[in-house]
């Protein structure tokens, strides 16, 4: 077996850095079983063997506060690691402390990497490493981990202490505390509770925190003891309210601080210059988040973040098109007529493509959101924005998901879906997961094209604006309405850290984003491939019967038989441009009876009957049976509501970037007018996201659950909003 | 001198913390992060809107809500 060794640490302290450098390519991540938290684990030679080395989710603290810090706590407890390797910041050294002496009180083996001495040194902080090493009774290495400085020593410092025994360390709280603390201890060592897993002391102490998880646990366990320790604790709790206006959990975090900062003060940190001297980040801040000039700033990084996630990867976007355009081609030719040729080219290879599609997108995206996250300002649009957004139970972080996702009309839901990685705070993050699809996407922007083009011609820039408002007042109020309804529940705390402006790594930055886009493709890619074939089933099946089928036919050989060889065999073989006057209309024709074909065959699919069955429902809204028909097709992608419209209305596939024929066809069609317009933009923008998006949401929110609830929210939302902007508007303009 | 609250102080003014107010989960994190009793803090900046908050306590920059600061007692100099 391998030796296991967990790297921990503050988030910032620059654990993950240091993780690319041990472990280089050989990284595997996954999820912790149960959670959504992510589980990064590595390979690593070494003078004695192989080292396995897991990155623990960074925390700043060991309590139960959130998911994090329980991930990491579970898994020092349960899985027993060799050693852990503490990233200390050396420029940050009282508060990172504070989490080491929390390993130390578990009783877990620590070694300390005292990482970014260079900031240290240049921020004019002295620290005397032997005597730290000393004091704290664990090796401590120093190291740069973005140069790989002190790796090796490093390495050869855990590999000779690994499986030392260590004892736990022991903290006086204060004499009140450390009376009970005893007590308690020896209540649970003689009742063997909890000691399975745990040591007896440190089970006191989260008692004392009043650590839900712990005492959850502790209730399962022996009834009767959890209760005589809870009601200890009570007395205490009591007693020290009285006494010194204190609690429990305030004083033990007190004194570890109190601990970390009596040993700091023996000599072990000196300051050459005024620590809280302003250093060159806080001169970036005094402009970035400047009053006036913060969110002009922000404004213009957001375009800029747009813009090159959107422009650049248009350019791998056209390769991948023209790829899968050119693999249609080959089976086109390659493959009879029928159902099998129809299953691989609008099923597998459209399913495919439509897959590998979004992978550009979701790469440049990361780029440009690693980049922004490693370097810090992340943190300050989140700072700058936290005010607007939490009035609808929201987190300033919120704000990157939503541009992403087509805040700015244009973007895609499926990166946006995934940028809510960015939350920390779970409550924050399902709610941003839930309403970023209102959001207008690329692929919904032609369906709205369409029906400007055909109805709002003259007002086309404001009904487009107007578009946007309504989609992002429309999230945001229904972020408000989740997060005061079924999501309810204070707003986690927006205590967070600034850190300081870096530089980002080329290596950190371009193993992040390999990461996620190869996640996206193996865990959605196979679920979206087959949901693509079942809807690519549901629109061909049952299809027309042979009674149909001969009609067309009888009707096609009519047309055919009454014209000379000579003009068929020139439809044939010319270009339209070259065809007779007789030829062409032959052709044409021909053409409109494909069309109606398959307008009919449409219209007996699956999705047909849907539509047609919903037909009596959907009225009310304005929308027949063709729309319907349009709306499912649009699950699979918004802009296949464009093209399936077209089938619908006998036109064939109409290409969504040229609706010009479709549009003139809608101005003169029943039922259709400016009302039922823009009840079905209405429609577009709040109905279910497409199959893609609900899959990552799946994903995001760890359970399949939520994924139904946006597909069943969303539809029952948008259809409610529809049917009453369309009858009241009948009312009005009646 | 005197008591405030961290929501009053101006931006640049500093303080020792004097008393945490808080229990449970928020007050948990508060700690956490450094915010005790005994600290001194320098308020960095305010966000465009007036709130969140950013301040300096032990060489780095926390930020906090004005009502997660209105929690912390601090005796300003």
């Amino acid at each position: 077996m391998s030796t296991a060794i967990v790297l921990a640490g503050n988030p910032n302290s620059g654990k993950t850095t240091l993780f690319n450098e041990l472990t280089g390519a050989r990284q595997q991540v996954g999820n912790y079983p149960g959670v959504t938290v992510e589980k990064k684990q590595g390979t690593c030679p070494s003078d004695s063997g192989k080292l396995t080395i897991v990155d623990l989710p960074g925390t700043y603290s060991l309590t139960a506060y959130s998911l994090e810090e329980v991930v990491a706590r579970d898994f020092l407890v349960n899985e027993n690691p060799s050693m852990v390797v503490d990233i200390v910041d050396a420029s940050n050294l009282e508060r990172n402390l504070y989490l080491t002496v929390q390993f130390m009180e578990m009783g877990v083996p620590v070694t300390i990497a005292l990482n970014m001495m260079d900031v240290a040194k240049k921020r004019g902080i002295e620290i005397d490493i032997e005597k730290l090493s000393k004091l704290l009774n664990v090796p401590v290495i120093p190291t740069v981990a973005r140069s790989g400085k002190g790796k090796r020593e490093l390495l050869e410092t855990i590999t000779s202490n690994v499986n030392d025994k260590v004892e736990p360390l022991k903290i006086s709280y204060g004499r009140d505390i450390d009376t009970v603390l005893d007590e308690m201890e020896e209540i649970i060592r003689t009742s063997g509770f909890l000691t399975a897993k745990y040591r007896a002391r440190w089970v006191a102490i989260k008692y004392l925190e009043n650590d839900s998880q712990i005492i959850e646990l502790g209730k399962k366990e022996d009834q009767k003891a959890a209760l005589r320790l809870e009601r200890m604790v009570e007395k205490l709790t009591r007693h020290l309210a009285a006494t010194l206006d204190a609690h429990p959990e305030g004083m033990i975090a007190d004194h570890r601080y109190g601990y970390v900062h009596s040993v700091l003060k023996q000599g072990v940190i000196s300051y050459a210059r005024d620590k809280n001297r302003l250093q060159l980040s806080d001169k970036i801040d005094k402009v970035v988040t400047n009053r006036f000039l913060g969110p002009v700033i922000m404004v213009a990084v957001i375009m800029g973040l747009y813009k090159f996630t959107f422009s650049y990867s248009e350019i791998p976007v056209g390769w991948f098109e023209n790829f899968f355009g050119w693999i249609a081609g080959i089976a086109d030719n390659a493959l009879p007529e029928g159902l099998l040729k129809s299953l691989v080219i609008s099923g597998v290879i459209d399913g495919v493509g439509g897959v590998l599609g979004f992978v550009p997108l979701i790469m440049f995206m990361f780029l440009g959101i690693s980049f922004l996250e490693d370097s810090g300002y992340l943190a300050r649009m989140a700072f700058m924005l936290d005010r607007v957004f939490r009035m609808f139970g929201l987190h300033g972080s919120s704000v990157m998901a939503f541009i992403v996702s087509g805040g700015i009309a244009g973007g895609c839901a499926v990166p946006g879906v995934m940028a809510a990685r960015t939350l920390k705070s779970p409550k924050e993050r399902l709610a941003t997961l839930l309403t970023v699809p209102f959001m207008n996407c690329g692929a919904k922007l032609p369906v709205y094209a369409l029906l400007v083009a055909a109805f709002f011609v003259e007002n086309k820039a404001r009904v487009m604006l107007l578009i946007t408002m309504i989609s992002w007042l429309g999230a945001l109020l229904v972020a408000w309405l989740l997060r005061s309804t079924i999501i309810k529940g204070e707003s986690t705390p927006f205590v967070m850290e600034l850190p300081p402006y870096r530089m980002p790594t080329i290596k950190g930055i371009l193993i992040h984003t390999w990461e996620r886009t190869w996640q996206y493709m193996r865990k959605a890619g196979t679920v979206i491939l087959g949901v693509s074939i079942v809807l690519w089933a549901m629109m061909t099946f049952p299809g027309l019967d042979k009674v149909q089928t001969q009609k067309f036919e009888s009707q096609r050989s009519a047309i055919t038989s009454s014209v000379p060889t000579q003009v068929l065999n020139e439809i044939k073989t010319l270009e339209d441009d070259k065809l007779s006057s007789r030829a062409l209309e032959v052709k044409q024709s021909l053409a409109r009876l494909d069309y109606s074909e398959a307008r009919e065959g449409l219209k007996n699919s699956i999705a047909g009957r849907i539509g047609s069955g919903l037909e009596g429902i959907t009225k009310f809204a304005g929308f027949d049976w063709r729309t319907n028909i349009a709306l499912v097709g649009g699950f699979a992608a918004k802009e296949v509501v464009v093209s399936t419209l077209g089938t619908a209305y006998s036109l064939g596939e109409v290409d969504p970037d040229e609706t010009g024929s479709l549009s003139d066809r809608l101005k003169t069609a029943d039922g259709w007018g400016p009302l039922t317009a823009f009840s079905l933009i209405i429609f577009t923008i709040f109905y279910a996201p497409c199959f893609v998006t609900v899959v990552c949401i799946a994903k995001e929110a760890g359970s399949w659950k939520w994924a139904a609830f946006s597909v069943v929210f969303n539809t029952s939302l948008a259809f409610g909003l529809s049917v009453l902007f369309y009858q009241i508007g009948s009312i009005v303009l009646v | 001198m005197g008591k405030i609250n961290l929501r009053q102080m101006d931006v640049n003014q500093t303080g020792i913390i004097s008393r945490v107010k808080s229990k449970g989960e928020l007050g948990r994190r508060i700690r956490d992060m450094g915010l005790i009793p005994g600290k001194k803090i320098k308020v960095q900046g305010r966000a465009p809107l007036k709130d969140p908050v950013s301040l300096r306590i032990m060489g780095f920059t926390l930020t906090l809500r004005n009502n997660e600061a209105d929690l912390i007692e601090v005796e300003v100099q």
